[in-house]
């Protein structure tokens, strides 16, 4: 069997130079819409007491359930000893980490108090989904931190399937503890559904690989290494096998609201007359982040080609960020009913759908997240041998064997 | 053979002895007395009402009659800014909003009223549930409040909240009011006016300044209490009542 060699990724060719400069300009941008938020207070970002979670949480819960998403190819390997994805496992703990890093940032830094996260650390309250989130996200970086060691240490190599088993139970209920963040809500009728957890934890799965497949396409093209159809194709196929369940929760969801009366109202604004959220369900979510993805994905027209990978990949994220967008803002903008069978107006804007125009704070922030969880990558791949040279078909043929 | 038996002379010395160190003692004791245990008492007097724990004997709430809720007055809601120091700032979508005043239309009847809105004080508070720090808390006596040393400014209260009754500080406020001390980036709704309720003076800013007698502060707990009369005469309506939260702001009229 041919042995895999490990490296780093030696010396910055130009295109990476351009990568890195572009990924420091965001964090910085990032930094700069933080330190504006914070002493201006949010009266200057597009959230108000109406929306009350806005673009940088869209952002951040994207990349805290992509994060759980990206370690699939590592769970895959260690837990169902496919020995294809072996190869891949490293990095797919990597971009886990990076991707909760760069999301709780910017979780942590659209609070209101960023200066008391001792205190969000220190005081808890056993019975909010929130604290049990801080401890889920903790926990995942302990438990994949020690997983991604086992890889990395041929020393304590023998616990990898151990460690690699615990981060798979654990992701599995930090995107349940995600996805209840909304289901456990019971004032808003967008949430207050079980549903909500298992939909969170198979968006994730897709999410997940779609980012890991744009980041390994890069770089081994950026880095001239040789990565076959094999692996490739087994990878878009499952992300394809994700896609489609992602959509079948998302219709589950919406039929069985469709069945209560009481629920017509707010399916009637998501699916046909709230403007912007049934153009980013439809167009957004359906179409561009799920249709024509799986096109490209199983049409044999498509078939070996990169690009058309590349681009469902980069679809599937877009679909995910819309299909947040829908869950989130366009469940906080559809009112709450007061009192059934009476139209409610107020200063407070009852009863009328509440606007919200992101601002370019906002914007800023959210993409200073993901230029970290980025820039943690492509660190960790100039420190640690996380890539083999090759995983061409011939690699790949004698891992199969 | 040692005789032990004291005599006469010296009982009488002891006696004295005896009568000098109760007479000193007493003494010692009536002045110690005299000049502490008045400094301890009075302390203790004054201490006990910060100190006093709030009990569960009691549980505040408000009575709201929209029969008498007049359309296009807004009293309530300018007293309970001037109460508690609340201003424009922003705009409405940003400012805070304690009390804010709820037109209502029937959709098949046209029939039309008005009521005021706060936070509605649960038994059970889907905003203490969810709030991560314990920040959200609700008092004995059922008044629900924010800890603004411990808010994070997460928000998730506000998600939570069936009745949308909380405002997120939006910006750096000046010329705060001590009796409701607020801050940027925290969350505050209506706190029942606990700073009156506290200082013994049982009502509200919205229930003193409603001239139409429509908002009525009380003990829910006390049979005698106006509020819990004209809650067993008329009965009364929770906002949202299939969600079991058990309010502590009733509405009649509804």
């Amino acid at each position: 069997m041919k042995k895999l060699h490990y490296t780093s990724i030696h010396g910055y060719s130009k295109p990476s130079l351009a990568l890195l400069g572009l990924l420091l300009f965001f964090v910085l941008l990032g930094f700069i819409s933080f330190l504006q938020m914070e002493h201006e207070g949010h009266y200057i970002t597009g959230m108000n007491n109406q929306i009350i979670w806005g673009l940088p949480h869209v952002f951040a819960i994207f990349l805290i359930v992509a994060a759980s998403g990206a370690l699939n190819v590592a769970s895959i390997a260690s837990v169902f000893n496919q020995k294809m994805y072996k190869p891949l496992a490293k990095l797919s703990a990597v971009l886990a980490l990076a991707l909760l890093a760069g999301g709780l940032l910017v979780l942590l830094l659209d609070l209101g108090r960023p200066d008391r996260l001792i205190i969000a650390i220190t005081h808890y309250n056993f019975k909010s989904v929130f604290a049990w989130n801080i401890i889920l996200y903790t926990g995942f970086f302990g438990i994949v931190g020690i997983y991604l060691w086992t890889m990395l240490d041929w020393q304590v190599e023998k616990y990898t399937k151990i460690a690699g088993t615990a981060a798979f139970i654990w992701r599995l209920i930090l995107t349940t503890g995600t996805g209840s963040i909304f289901g456990f809500l019971v004032a808003r009728q967008a949430y207050d559904a079980a549903i909500m957890a298992p939909m969170f934890v198979i968006m994730s799965f897709s999410f997940g690989l779609a980012v890991y497949l744009v980041i390994l396409l890069t770089t081994y093209r950026m880095t001239d290494r040789e990565l076959g159809d094999i692996v490739v194709n087994r990878l878009k196929n499952l992300l394809g096998v994700f896609v489609a369940a992602v959509m079948y929760f998302s219709l589950v969801y919406h039929v069985t609201n469709l069945y209560a009366t009481e629920h017509h109202g707010i399916e009637r604004y998501i699916l046909v007359d709230g403007g912007i959220y049934t153009q980013m369900y439809w167009i957004g979510q359906m179409l561009l982040g799920s249709i024509v993805p799986l096109i490209l994905i199983y049409a044999p027209k498509f078939a070996n080609n990169r690009n058309a990978i590349m681009a469902a990949s980069l679809l599937v994220i877009l679909g995910g960020l819309a299909s947040l967008y829908v869950i989130l803002i366009g469940g906080q903008s559809f009112p709450m009913t007061l009192v059934p069978g009476y139209e409610a107006s107020s200063s407070f804007f009852d009863g009328v759908v509440a606007s919200y125009t992101p601002s370019k704070w906002e914007f800023m922030l959210g993409m200073g997240g993901v230029a970290i969880a980025i820039l943690i990558v492509f660190a960790s791949m100039k420190l640690f041998r996380l890539l083999p040279v090759s995983l061409s078909d011939e690699v790949a043929q004698t891992l199969k064997s | 053979m040692q005789d032990n038996t004291p005599s006469p002379q010296m009982n009488d010395s002891n006696k004295i002895d005896q009568y000098r160190r109760r007479f000193l003692g007493g003494t010692a004791a009536a002045v110690t007395a005299a000049t502490v245990l008045p400094g301890l008492i009075l302390h203790t007097v004054e201490a006990r009402h910060a100190d006093e724990a709030v009990t569960s004997d009691r549980r505040w709430g408000l009575l709201i009659d929209t029969t008498k809720c007049a359309d296009g007055c807004n009293d309530c809601v300018t007293a309970c800014n001037t109460e508690h120091g609340l201003r424009e700032i922003h705009g409405p979508a940003t400012d805070a909003q304690w009390i804010r005043t709820v037109k209502l239309k029937n959709k098949s009847t046209g029939h039309q009223l008005n009521m005021p809105m706060m936070c509605q004080h649960c038994e059970h508070p889907p905003c203490v549930d969810v709030c991560p720090t314990g920040a959200s808390f609700k008092r004995a006596d059922g008044i629900v409040l924010v800890d603004k040393h411990i808010c994070i400014g997460c928000r998730y209260c506000m998600m939570a909240c069936p009745y949308k009754a909380r405002s997120f500080i939006h910006e750096t406020l000046t010329d705060q009011l001590p009796v409701a001390p607020r801050g940027k980036g925290t969350v505050e709704s209506c706190t029942l006016c606990v700073h009156k309720v506290d200082a013994g003076d049982h009502n509200t800013a919205c229930a003193v300044a409603c001239k139409h007698g429509a908002i009525v502060f009380g003990d829910l707990k006390d049979p005698n209490d106006k509020i819990s009369v004209m809650l067993r005469e008329k009965g009364g309506h929770q906002l949202r009542a299939e969600l079991a939260l058990n309010t502590g702001v009733r509405y009649q009229g509804l």
